[in-house]
């Protein structure tokens, strides 16, 4: 028998629930046994139900084990899981598993494969095709190739990433910057995380194709705080790219030149709007900043800056290896391409789900999420982050595309849903989004800074049984002036959970009071 | 065991010294300043506005405007515990109250002990496995009333020998 292959991902979610100790467990026990193993520390495949999720290269095929814990390797062992034997852990072959068989994984193809930090792996996998193509074209030609592919910016906002880069391309200056936003604060996501820890070589790619579209050749990761280990996975595979030219000055043998750091948030909420975590990267208060001048003409340093989300960057090396059409072929309307979706919070199987967008709530919740985590009906789901709509199950047959959740008063933002069972209380949940935007308001703007407070302490005065009609009737007008009045999005859009709570879920603003709620 | 290093103005000169040649040169400093000394000491910020050419208040005003930066030294470890809506989903509420209970502290604050320090995050980006809090930098998902006595018990066991 040849050396047995077995993955087990170092990815931090994984870590969460003990993969490392698994990790101990097998090379000791293989140790005992006299088996000489090769241990892959993967990415993860994202279906964090799973986790510790090992897998047995077989001749047939990946097979999977999970959860694993260390207890339970002994007996993998002897079940023979090394050429991939049945054991009530066992899930058959990886890739016919039904969550990952019914994806389409574009963005996402390689995370969980392959070793993320081997440059030989990413090669094998279909690595760098994108930008050894991208070296042969012009910036012009870059630009128009994505803006032809209809990716649109997944950090939430969706404004098209092929025009962004061209505005970029198209202004005159000494020097422009590529930034990536990594600063995924939002409740319910962790796509950019963990394709970070599982291909971070990807963002690398994607990073340079955008400075080889527009003419940059300083680019900036700005990770969140929160994410230590993502920095060290990021951090090393820069080091590998410029060990191997595809980073640095001259890259393979081109004219081309791109540098990469990585700048780690400081616990700011609100440096994941663009303009603010312009201003932190300068160094500065995270202050949002008036719009215009658009950052892609006087952004970082006042130059002209190329500001995408993780997901985003992410999606270039495929558009660029496969040609925009392959890419366009996915979706629906004006959503084109695939959305990694997170499923989050009270659900039995939650994780990544790559799909084409036009897939429905409703199938991504039970088909793929299989209902709540505690088996209790669910309620609530709250889509796009913390400044998103909270929906009630009759919206659930709404297809994932940008238009129509927009109709909807909702949003697709980053892709993660958050869903809660039936014990969740709506009007706890409406205080929460103004106490969260009253703590993360950067304070630059009277409705989002005053107005956050003020929404509290209404909020407080309804659940409390005080004068609710009028306190309702004063909460409606709040949010009307902080949507109308605020500079970015953190003020602008807090209202949307706060209105969609009040809209669908009426009951829980009209509950007997609590004698302890007043005070 | 402890974490971080006493202040000490020399070392501190020497790691804004290593961080000078960056553009937007102050966070990357802050961070290591935390990362040596567990905290931004009153003392550096002359220092860094010094080196910096901005004024104390300038420094003051970034200092303050981020969550991340303490003032005070921490305890020997610190619990980042999540309080976003994912967590909330799956009982961080109770997690909280369980924790706050403990350790008889509030969020911001460390124990008599010195041995915990309690701060409050929004998203670890481990959604899917909720609860989560960061213990020092690691990790822990699912985490359970009773999963959180079990990793902190050889912490409190360790700083009693």
């Amino acid at each position: 028998m040849s050396r047995p292959v077995v993955y087990i991902p170092r990815d931090a979610a994984a870590l969460s629930v003990g993969a490392d100790e698994v990790a101990a467990a097998l090379s000791l026990e293989a140790e005992r046994r006299g088996i000489d193993l090769h241990l892959v520390r993967n990415g993860s495949r994202g279906m964090l139900w799973l986790e510790p999720l090992v897998e047995v290269s077989t001749p047939a095929g990946r097979v999977a084990y999970g959860p694993v814990s260390a207890a339970d390797v002994a007996e993998l062992f002897d079940a023979g899981f090394l050429t991939g034997e049945p054991h009530p852990l066992g899930h058959g072959l990886t890739e016919e598993i039904w969550y990952l068989k019914h994806q389409e994984r574009l963005t996402f193809a390689r995370c969980g494969v392959i070793d993320p930090l081997s440059v030989e792996d990413y090669r094998a996998h279909g690595g760098f095709a994108g930008l050894e193509r991208a070296l042969t074209m012009s910036g012009a030609e870059i630009c128009a190739e994505v803006t032809d592919s209809g990716l649109r910016g997944r950090g939430g906002a969706g404004f098209p990433t092929g025009i962004k880069w061209k505005t970029v391309h198209d202004a005159q200056a000494d020097e422009k910057f590529i930034c990536c936003n990594a600063d995924e604060g939002d409740s319910g996501t962790f796509a950019d995380r963990m394709i970070i820890e599982g291909d971070p070589f990807t963002l690398i790619e994607g990073m340079t194709i955008a400075a080889l579209a527009v003419g940059a050749q300083q680019g900036y990761v700005y990770l969140r705080s929160e994410y230590p280990h993502a920095a060290d996975t990021l951090r090393d595979a820069i080091r590998l790219a410029y060990q191997q030219e595809w980073l640095g000055d001259g890259i393979h043998g081109t004219a081309h030149s791109f540098h990469l750091e990585v700048r780690i948030g400081a616990g700011a909420y609100i440096c994941g709007e663009e303009t603010s975590m312009l201003e932190s990267l300068e160094g500065k208060r995270g202050l949002v900043r008036a719009k215009p001048p658009l950052p892609a003409l006087e952004g970082l340093f006042g130059k002209p800056t190329v500001v995408n989300n993780v997901l985003s960057l992410c999606s270039v090396p495929v558009i660029m290896a496969n040609g925009a059409s392959a890419y366009r072929d996915f979706g629906v309307g004006r959503s084109r391409g695939t959305q990694p979706f997170q499923l989050a919070g009270n659900i039995k199987h939650g994780g990544i789900v790559e799909k084409a967008f036009g897939i429905t709530l409703h199938d991504l919740i039970y088909r793929f999420g299989g209902g709540s985590a505690s088996g209790r009906p669910i309620r609530a789901v709250q889509v796009g982050g913390p400044l998103g709509a909270y929906l009630p199950e009759d919206k659930f047959h709404l297809p994932k595309d940008y238009e129509a959740f927009a109709a909807q008063e909702a949003m697709v933002g980053h892709g993660g849903i958050v869903v809660f069972d039936d014990r969740v209380d709506m009007a706890r949940m409406a205080r929460f989004a103004m106490e969260f935007c009253a703590a993360e308001s950067c304070g630059k703007c009277t409705p989002c800074r005053i107005g956050s407070t003020r929404g509290v302490e209404v909020l407080d005065r309804i659940i409390a049984g005080h004068n609710r009609e009028a306190n309702l009737a004063l909460l409606d007008d709040l949010c009307q002036v902080m949507t109308d009045g605020s500079l970015c999005a953190m003020g602008g859009m807090t209202p949307m959970p706060v209105r969609s709570a009040i809209k669908h879920f009426p009951e829980d603003f009209h509950r007997p009071a609590h004698a302890q709620a007043a005070e | 065991m402890e974490r971080h290093r006493p202040w000490a103005e020399e070392r501190a000169c020497a790691i804004l010294a290593e961080h000078q040649h960056l553009r937007g040169a102050l966070l990357p400093m802050l961070h290591a300043l935390q990362e040596e000394f567990g905290y931004i000491d009153d003392a550096a910020l002359p220092l860094l506005a010094k080196t910096l050419n901005l004024s104390r208040a300038e420094i003051h005003g970034v200092v303050s405007f981020y969550h991340e930066f303490r003032r005070q030294r921490p305890g020997q470890h610190v619990l980042k515990v999540c309080r976003a809506e994912a967590c909330q989903s799956m009982g961080a509420e109770a997690l909280i109250a369980h924790i706050q209970d403990h350790l008889r502290i509030d969020f911001g604050q460390t124990s008599a002990d010195g041995r915990f320090s309690l701060e409050a995050v929004y998203c670890l980006g481990n959604c899917a496995l909720s609860p989560s809090l960061l213990l020092d930098d690691t990790l822990h998902g699912r985490v359970s009333p009773a999963r959180f006595d079990a990793l902190t018990a050889p912490l409190v066991q360790e700083a009693a020998e």
